[in-house]
């Protein structure tokens, strides 16, 4: 069963469009990446799907609602949003942070109630994040930062989790934490995940299906093993690359070959 | 200091406090100045004073408590709550911790307006010098929105350019009136640019009271939404605040509260500055919590300041903004110190 669904999207932010005839579905409990070279169009989609901008043509449904004549509450209580960092001026505990998931559940007078605290304690525990409750946001390390922003997500409790390049300033193994701990998520909650991201080898091995977008449009669709080849890459990437088997998972692998580096 | 999120019961428990410490510092400040009066029969005739038939201090002690210091402590109260307020609110919108509530020239356009007031001779009739000033405030509201938009957005970095510009020109313009003032204007000037509480008559302390109290109803009201815009002003869309909707209304009212209070006050620095961080230093980011703790416990240090002010050199008067930044400062240095940001 499809939960989102986009049906011939275009979007222009001037002249030229930077997303056209863009269709495709995401299946309830999918994992689903979008992979795409710089100025692809991969950050644009992800705003569309959140509600920060909107398609010039086109239409989007999440669970059969059109998101155009959804307010803004009531899609943040359909689609959460882990972004790539989050610095702020005036620190917040990361209670208070997780404890932000609930305003679109609230009124605009509404003070959070046990119910809500007791969600955001569920959320905290699941991202290990509860020993952190009372540190200021800023005290945190990346990856612990990127934990407390998948437990603001879910304490909005949305049927679909978007990520945007969420694991650009981590190191390997938090890169790997944290995509362990989405795809646990993802499976545990059937929770549907978009994940955009720059990392073909990551995509490679936690994607069910993978988007590969170039200026603006769907270049391919599918399995990993199915995208993640030779040509599509090269094509769509425009550098040369190699595409092995990962001798353990038997995944897609892709290896960038610079010429110049390789003296050839 | 931090203890736990933000609940309503922590919200009332917090300003009934601050409120408590209002109160007594307001107490204080009555019983001291140039007159001494009794500290028991000044208490007792503020408790009971106004009843009809009661005997208690003599007609002039009454007068300089009822007519002379209450109104001024009154008058203090509301101008520091409303610096606090919008200095707490810019800060949060343009997610910049120099903002204060002058930071978009609003200051200099009702400074303008009053030093113009001043050498024409405005003082003699009733809002001359407030409502010129308050005329020249306004203006620059609409032309500092006016300059920062650009395709119907208001991003915070030309919004706060577009008042740094402004405040430059218009100093430049009182610079040039200074210039062209004669001696006994150019005290009036002075005191009016460093603030002064003396000024205020009673129909300007109760405006001055009435937007505080609309503003504050209005930045409570958008306080979560605020929250969010602090941690970014796309996290707060993506967590479902109407954030231009949101920005428009706290940006208007904190605007509005600051035109008022130093259309009748003067430009008095410091404390839309430094109450906010001290609040947030003591008591967390969450501004429902922020607002009514630093409207509270800036009306009582400008109170205080104020009671410093006409004290300590008394009979003469010193500017009240002499004293906010002489004793703002210090204390905000400790609590820097003390605790990194």
């Amino acid at each position: 069963m499809s939960i989102l669904r986009l049906e011939k999207i275009g979007f222009k932010y001037v002249e030229d469009w930077t997303l056209k005839d863009i269709s495709f579905e995401v299946l309830k409990g999918e994992f689903m990446g979008v992979l795409g070279p710089n100025g692809s169009g991969k950050t644009t989609l992800l705003k569309l799907i959140d509600g920060i901008l909107r398609p010039r043509e086109g239409g989007l449904w999440i669970d059969g609602l059109a998101v155009a004549e959804m307010k803004r509450a009531a899609l943040a209580r359909l689609v959460a949003v882990v972004p790539q960092d989050s610095q702020m001026v005036f620190p917040f505990t990361v209670q208070e942070i997780v404890l932000m998931g609930r305003v679109p559940h609230l009124g605009q007078w509404r003070f959070e109630g046990e119910r809500d605290f007791e969600i955001a304690r569920e959320a905290m525990e699941m991202t290990d994040t509860w020993s952190l409750a009372a540190r200021g946001m800023n005290a945190l390390s990346g990856g612990e930062r990127q934990r407390v922003l998948i437990a603001r997500a879910l304490a909005q409790q949305p049927r679909i989790l978007l990520l945007d390049e969420p694991t650009a300033f981590l190191d390997i193994r938090h890169q790997i934490d944290f995509f362990d701990l989405i795809r646990r998520l993802n499976r545990e909650q059937a929770l549907t995940v978009v994940a955009v991201t720059h990392d073909i080898n990551l995509a490679s091995l936690y994607c069910d299906r993978i988007i590969l977008l170039n200026e603006g449009r769907i270049h391919c669709m599918g399995e990993p093993a199915k995208v993640i080849t030779v040509s599509h890459i090269q094509d769509v990437y425009k550098t040369p690359v190699s595409v092995d088997r990962n001798p353990v998972t038997g995944l897609p692998m892709v290896t960038p070959l610079s010429s110049t580096a390789m003296n050839l | 200091m931090t203890q736990g999120p933000v609940t309503l019961p922590r919200v009332l428990r917090i300003s009934l406090s601050l409120l408590l410490v209002l109160l007594a510092v307001s107490v204080i400040s009555i019983l001291v100045g140039s007159t001494k009066i009794g500290t028991l029969p000044a208490i007792k005739e503020l408790l009971y004073g106004w009843q009809d038939g009661y005997v208690g201090l003599a007609p002039e002690e009454r007068t300089i408590i009822f007519s002379i210091r209450l109104p001024r402590v009154i008058f203090a109260g509301i101008v520091g709550a409303s610096l606090s307020l919008a200095g707490v609110v810019f800060q949060g919108l343009l997610r910049n911790p120099l903002a204060d509530p002058y930071i978009l020239g609003i200051s200099g356009g009702a400074a303008v307006g009053a030093v113009i007031g001043i050498i024409a001779g405005a003082g003699a009739i009733p809002f001359g010098i407030s409502g010129l000033a308050f005329a020249g405030s306004l203006l620059t509201i609409v032309l500092v929105f006016g300059v920062a938009k650009t395709k119907g957005e208001m991003p915070s970095n030309t919004l706060l350019l577009a008042g740094v510009i402004v405040n430059a020109f218009f100093t430049a313009v009182i610079m040039f009136l200074i210039s062209t003032s004669s001696q006994t204007q150019l005290r009036s000037v002075m005191f009016w640019l460093m603030g002064d509480l003396s000024l205020a008559e009673g129909k300007e302390i109760l405006l001055t009271g009435l937007f505080l109290a609309a503003g504050f109803i209005v930045c409570f009201r958008y306080a979560k939404g605020l929250n969010l815009i602090v941690t970014g002003e796309e996290t707060a869309m993506q967590l479902g605040v109407d954030v231009e909707r949101t920005r428009k209304v706290l940006l208007v009212a904190a605007s509005l509260v600051t035109a008022v209070a130093v259309s009748v006050s003067g430009t008095i620095g410091f404390v839309g500055l430094i109450i906010p961080h001290m609040m947030r230093m003591l008591l967390g980011s969450d501004h429902r919590l922020l607002l009514p703790a630093s409207m509270l416990f800036g009306g009582a240090f400008l109170v205080a300041a104020d009671t410093i002010a006409r004290t300590v050199a008394a009979p003469s008067e010193l500017p009240v903004g002499v004293i906010t930044a002489l004793c703002g400062a210090p204390y905000f240095i400790y609590l820097l110190r003390r605790k990194t940001l």
